[in-house]
């Protein structure tokens, strides 16, 4: 019995790559993903329904800005920012997006340097990815403002197309609550990190559970995931 | 529960991460430019999509460690994906007919 229970794990193990192995797994007794661990493939799970939550955002206003015979807004004209007199073209959404990459980059090393159990250089880490976070929260709250005093409204705006205003304020404004909601869950992480939770196993005060340095790395993925939805609405949204 | 891991993340050094990093600026960058420059027509289109699909995969591949994931992870997550580009493709189809009617019929609508 031992012998045979040895020889299936020395399979799982093996047979990690091609087709052969997914279905091997995906037959295999209990459990699926065989070395994820189950917050891992929650967290997966869950960013592959907000994709398709995404996705439906922006097919619909491709659909809207398909179909509508009045011209759509021109995002360059709309996004420009005048200094000094010169007018730069999405000055601040290109100054938006390399703030949300440098929180990415920041949040890849603290999950780095949590697995390297340096507790103090991850905790940093992540309120640094907090910090510009909030900072692009900050942006997008200026953006708003500046277009909702230049009369953009979900159901009309000075330029064109009415469904410019509804797409804008639906895609935007979902994305930016993604990125408060991921704030505030970095701030707790990182309280955390730094109180060494993950060393002594101490347990969580919502779900009793002990954490452990692997809750960087599920908060890494929530965090890189706003930041590759910003990808897709910066091409589509702004640059189309 | 016991956590097996056959991948350390620890492994990988941290100027990977600058690397990527340095990528995704000059990516960002690249797209920017497109816009600055005022580049149109299927120029435009095509260097949007191409620098938005580098980023793409370079934050799921390396940030979100998906280059190192069991196979069967990969497929589960990537593959459905692909509905969203059916659904994208029904939707197109379906814009074009609306159009069409509403160039046809501009009292209606």
């Amino acid at each position: 019995m031992v012998q045979i229970s040895l020889r299936n794990e020395a399979d799982e193990v093996r047979q990690s790559s091609g087709l052969a192995s997914i279905a091997a797994d995906l037959s295999s007794d209990q459990r699926a993903f065989k070395n994820v661990s189950w917050g891992k493939a929650m967290m997966w799970i869950f960013l592959l329904s907000d994709t398709f939550v995404f996705s439906c955002f922006l097919i619909s206003y491709m659909t809207a800005r398909m179909s509508t015979t009045v011209p759509w807004p021109n995002p360059s004209e709309v996004f420009a920012l005048e200094i000094g007199g010169t007018s730069f073209p999405l000055l601040l959404i290109a100054i938006m997006t390399f703030v949300l990459i440098s929180s990415s980059g920041t949040m890849a090393m603290a999950v780095n340097y949590g697995y390297r159990r340096d507790r103090v250089t991850a905790a940093v880490l992540m309120l640094a990815t907090a910090a510009l976070g909030a900072a692009f929260v900050g942006m997008q709250a200026f953006e708003w403002t500046k277009l909702i005093h230049e009369g953009v409204r979900p159901w009309e705006n000075p330029w064109g197309a009415p469904q410019f205003g509804s797409s804008f304020f639906m895609i935007t404004g979902f994305h930016g609550t993604h990125v408060t909601f991921g704030v505030i869950f970095l701030i707790a992480i990182a309280r955390k990190t730094l109180r060494g939770d993950f060393d002594v196993g101490r347990r969580g005060f919502f779900t009793s559970r002990k954490g452990n340095y692997e809750s960087i790395e599920i908060m890494g993925l929530y965090w890189h995931f706003v930041d590759l939805v910003w990808v897709f609405i910066f091409a589509f949204f702004y640059l189309w | 529960m016991t956590h097996v891991a056959t991948h350390d993340d620890a492994q990988h050094p941290i100027r990977l991460y600058f690397v990527v990093w340095g990528w995704l600026f000059v990516l960002s960058t690249c797209s920017y430019l497109v816009d600055y420059f005022h580049l149109q027509g299927h120029l435009r289109y095509s260097l949007i999509l191409l620098f938005m699909m580098l980023k793409a995969g370079l934050i799921v591949a390396v940030f979100m460690h998906m280059a190192w994931e069991r196979l069967t992870l990969v497929y589960a997550i990537l593959l459905p994906v692909g509905a969203v580009l059916v659904f994208v493709a029904i939707m197109v189809l379906e814009s074009d007919y609306t159009l069409l009617s509403r160039t046809v019929n501009p009292g209606l609508l």
